[in-house]
């Protein structure tokens, strides 16, 4: 970080406090600036309280991942002070309110300047105004602290207040503005240079791609049962559909969801739905449904942390296992991880040509950060005119000349030309019941093995045809090096970070990122794979599911897995220092860290002590069964020693909460 | 409107026969249906009928028209896709009491509070058919059968009623042993602009020993020949929905018009969904990227 050329900006505060405009603000004064971002927000379910950590990483160059830097911090409220002040890295800054919080000396580390802002004093010549303007204060700091353009930060304000009138675009504007030269007038800017291209490059999510692909693509169709972290995709089509000629179907259900999505394909418009790990549950059986009745459909399975309701909030890929897994019998599918935010946007695109063209269902696998995340795409990363390929659609069938219509024609390809409702002479039934070429049900008293073996054949053929559409992956970087890092769908961008970081360490590594998992390149994926030195496969989930998939489709097993499942996303150090561990033959260590052992503190702290103290030193001693982590609770008013936990280096449980007598029951009984 | 051109029944007839059980109320209805679309003249390209699993279910399969045979309790959800996507087609859903009022009965209920312009014909012979007789959601209290030996001990849903309460539009009652009346009740929920509910009382000869054509022979009357029957009476209509016992009212309960959701919807303006043109414009595309600038 010694260039000074990118910056990592964390606030932190609560649900309610406006956090999201505020970051929503810097991120598009910096786009508009011309420099790239990629944005991370540790959220919480819930509507006001709660934790909210949002960190937003700026930078001249391309950035693939939030990073596992933090530069400045600015504290909305205490707990974010006391949660994320000690992470600051040196040569950065904390910009807080200093009418309310208070930073204690020793949360922070060397070389990092505290920036006080006097909030009231700075906006009282403004008039009265909400508590909420802080923020505005706080960023306008910011901008002078890093070097930032005041007159972009103006001009989104205006641009994002202008609804509401010239007095209120006029009056961010002034807070911001006082923020801004309080911050000249008293601090030393932090040293950041930039070359402010200003190309104009969308900030946009996956959810949002995913959408405005799917648009592109025709989607007419769009059906959902609120489900985090996949309701951004029904928000966003609820607020275009109109525009965009969408109809957007909020349901029941997820059943109702899948099931009307399907009838909606089967008539003949491009339809789409999105849940999560929970939702997609309940979808299964009519995924399958659409395999048997050949309807297209796109289905956008949002993975969350499970299982059961799990971690609603937090990131995971886990639901590969049910994804894959979805439905009884065997049937043609398609199931596509995108890799990137970009890649969202074509693969909504390519999902639902596949879908109409082989006429099943296209399953899109994304993960809550893939999803929510926001970051800058290049600026002609999208275009409107996407190919549309509806596939093979009589617009009649003379009845009377060639008897009845065989909507499952056994043809070569295993494609049966389809008649949407409404053509002229090509009524059929689409059954979920195993049925012949012309629809006519041979489940139960007309059962024919031959039929059904030919049908069963001509569904499945579609898939090798599938097959040869799509793109092989491919290794990238130096094909000789000592390590291969495999991942799939969203930690593309992190694993190519982390590589550059091993490299950057004398460790050779090239990549193996995976986009489509079914149907699957065995053949070019084995041949990669035979060829490298030492496999390790990078995941978001417990067990290893893509690990398996990948032995299950190929024969080969990885060497070693780098897992995470503590619900936040991989940040580049994760990996590396994974790496190293394997490579260096250290066994994998379950241990609770100093910093989780603070967390697991600040948890109990919160549930049991009402937050009125918090983690001061930590240091691991011996206990009974286990070694400890012993971590002295300090007052936050008095700064005091008020208790001590203990908190198992191998289970991670609190075993006891000691309030020091001398405190809790008064003077001298200690 | 266009003079309506009658059809014969024979515009319906499928190359497969029904394999119901002889006697069942299912033929009388899978009549009674051909019947009505032919009295209303509906094109057999134009008419989508739509059914989950069970006996009944099996009836898109032996008329000739389009149809979806779909799943188990999800008729009504597959339906509504359809007709979302393609307005243009007239949407008659078939199928049990077990398939509706059962696992299905979240899509039914909300498909009325919609009032998405469907038919939904439910053929209620009060046990489960197809898995060979199993107590189903209208088996009365206390009935013998094969899952309750001791006799049902839950009470039976009421559709009538709770279409009523449900926000259905046309909520009627059938007999399949009276053909004629019934085919009048469902030309009328296929040409009535909303949700239109017809409860068959369609025997089954194999397993419900109780609920016979007998059993409804003796019980049945009409509505239509109630002095005053008002149909627009929503109160009298949730009244008479209670009736069971020596008289059982068979009709139309209930009838109103309402906006539905199909009429109301912005995105349908323009016409039926899959005649409009896909892909996205560059002014299009530009006002949307211009929002996360």
């Amino acid at each position: 970080m010694n260039t000074r050329r990118e910056v990592t900006v964390g606030i932190g505060g609560a649900a309610g406090d406006g956090l999201d405009k505020t970051g929503d603000t810097i991120a598009k004064t910096c786009s508009r600036l011309g420099l790239y971002l990629n944005a991370y927000n540790s959220y919480q379910s819930v509507i006001r309280g709660g934790h909210i950590w949002l960190r937003v990483r700026i930078s001249e160059q391309k950035i693939y991942s939030h990073g596992d830097h933090l530069n400045v911090l600015i504290a909305l409220n205490q707990d974010a002070i006391e949660r994320h002040a000690r992470e600051v890295a040196s040569g950065g800054a904390i910009i807080y309110n200093s009418d309310k919080l208070k930073v204690d000396p020793v949360l922070i580390g060397d070389n990092v300047l505290t920036a006080p802002m006097p909030v009231a004093e700075l906006i009282k010549p403004m008039g009265k105004l909400p508590a909420i303007m802080q923020n505005t204060v706080s960023m306008g700091a910011m901008l002078y602290l890093l070097n930032l353009e005041f007159e972009m930060a103006a001009e989104v304000l205006a641009d994002t207040f202008k609804h509401k009138g010239d007095a209120v675009v006029e009056q961010n504007v002034n807070i911001a503005r006082a923020g801004y030269d309080y911050a000249k007038e008293k601090f030393v800017p932090l040293g950041y240079e930039w070359d402010f291209t200003r190309v104009r490059r969308p900030f946009v999510t996956g959810n949002e791609c995913f959408a405005i692909g799917a648009v592109a693509a025709g989607c007419k169709f769009y059906s959902a049962y609120p489900m985090t972290p996949a309701s951004s995709i029904l928000h966003w089509m609820a607020n275009h559909g109109a525009k965009c000629g969408v109809l957007v179907k909020q349901c029941e259900d997820e059943l109702s969801v899948v099931n009307m999505a399907i009838g909606a394909g089967h008539a003949g418009v491009r339809a789409m739905c999105g849940t999560s790990g929970g939702g997609f549950a309940l979808m299964t059986e009519a995924i399958g449904m659409a395999g048997m009745i050949e309807a297209p459909v796109v289905v956008i399975a949002v993975q969350r942390g499970g299982p059961s309701t799990g971690i609603p909030t937090k990131t995971e890929q886990a639901d590969l296992n049910q994804v894959y897994g979805a439905s009884q019998g065997d049937y043609p599918r398609v199931i596509i991880a995108p890799t990137d935010t970009t890649d969202c946007y074509f693969t909504a695109v390519e999902a639902h040509n596949l879908a109409d063209k082989y006429q099943l269902p296209v399953t899109i696998i994304s993960d809550l950060l893939l999803s929510e995340h926001p970051e800058t795409v290049e600026a002609d990363a999208f275009h409107h005119d996407v190919p549309i390929e509806r596939g093979e659609i009589i617009s009649e069938w003379p009845d009377g000349e060639k008897g009845q219509f065989k909507r499952y024609a056994f043809t070569r390809s295993g494609i049966s030309p389809r008649a949407l409702p409404g053509t002229a002479g090509g009524m059929y039934v689409a059954a979920t019941d195993e049925h012949d070429e012309e629809g006519v049900v041979i489940s139960d008293v007309f059962t024919a093995p031959p039929v059904r073996r030919k049908i069963q054949e001509k569904r499945m053929r579609k898939m090798e045809a599938v097959l040869g559409e799509l793109q092989p992956p491919q290794l990238e970087g130096p094909a000789d090096a000592e390590l291969t890092l495999v991942g799939w769908g969203s930690t593309k961008g992190v694993i190519h970070e982390a590589i550059t970081m091993l490299a950057e360490q004398g460790i050779s590594a090239n990549h193996l990122q995976i986009k489509y998992l079914h149907p699957f390149h065995t053949k070019e994926v084995s041949e990669i794979l035979g060829k490298c030195k030492r496999t390790i496969c990078v995941e978001v989930n417990f067990t290893g599911q893509f690990a398996r998939h990948l032995r299950a489709e190929t024969g080969y097993s990885v060497n070693d897995l780098v897992l995470k499942y503590d619900g936040e996303p991989f940040e580049p150090h994760h990996i590396v220092e994974e790496v190293r561990a394997i490579i260096e033959g250290k066994p994998r260590s379950t241990d609770v860290s100093l910093d989780e052992a603070r967390e697991i503190a600040y948890h109990y702290i919160r549930v049991h002590l009402a937050d009125k103290v918090r983690p001061a030193n930590l240091e691991q001693v011996d206990g009974d069964d286990e070694r400890m982590w012993l971590v002295e609770l300090a007052g936050r008013e008095s700064g005091e020693k008020e208790g001590e936990l203990r908190i198992g280096v191998e289970t991670g449980s609190v075993y006891s909460w000691e309030p020091k007598k001398v405190l809790s029951a008064g003077a001298g009984s200690d | 409107m266009a003079a309506v051109i009658e059809l014969p029944i024979s515009t319906y007839e499928s190359v497969v026969d029904p394999d119901w059980c002889p006697g069942c109320g299912d033929f009388g209805v899978l009549r009674a249906l051909e019947i009505a679309a032919g009295k209303l003249g509906i094109q057999p390209k134009d008419l989508m009928v739509v059914s989950g699993i069970g006996c009944s279910s099996n009836l898109p399969g032996f008329i000739h028209t389009y149809g979806v045979h779909s799943l188990h309790g999800r008729a009504v959800a597959v339906a509504s896709g359809i007709k979302l996507a393609n307005h243009g087609l007239k949407v008659v859903i078939t199928g049990g009491d077990g398939d509706g009022y059962g696992i299905g009965i979240g899509h039914f209920i909300h498909a009325m509070r919609r009032n998405l312009d469907l038919t939904y014909i439910v053929m209620n012979n009060q046990i489960y058919g197809l898995t060979t007789g199993q107590a189903s959601p209208t088996t009365m209290k206390e009935m013998r059968t094969k899952s309750t030996p001791q006799g049902n001990l839950e009470s039976p849903i009421n559709p009538v009623a709770l279409a009523l309460v449900s926000g259905a539009t046309y909520v009627s009652r059938g007999y399949s042993g009276e053909n004629k009346h019934l085919a009048d009740l469902i030309a009328g929920a296929i040409e009535h602009h909303g949700f239109s509910l017809v409860d068959v009382f369609s025997p089954c000869v194999t397993y419900n020993k109780v609920n016979t054509y007998e059993f409804f022979r003796k019980r049945v009357y009409k509505l239509e020949g109630e002095d005053g029957y008002d149909t627009a009476n929503g109160e009298v209509a949730l009244q008479r929905s209670f009736e069971w016992g020596d008289r059982i009212p068979i009709g139309v309960f209930y009838r109103d018009v309402q906006p539905t959701y199909d009429d109301s919807e912005p995105a349908l303006h323009n016409g039926p969904l899959v005649q409009q043109q896909m892909g996205m414009s560059k002014e299009l595309f530009d006002e949307l990227m211009e929002e996360f600038m």
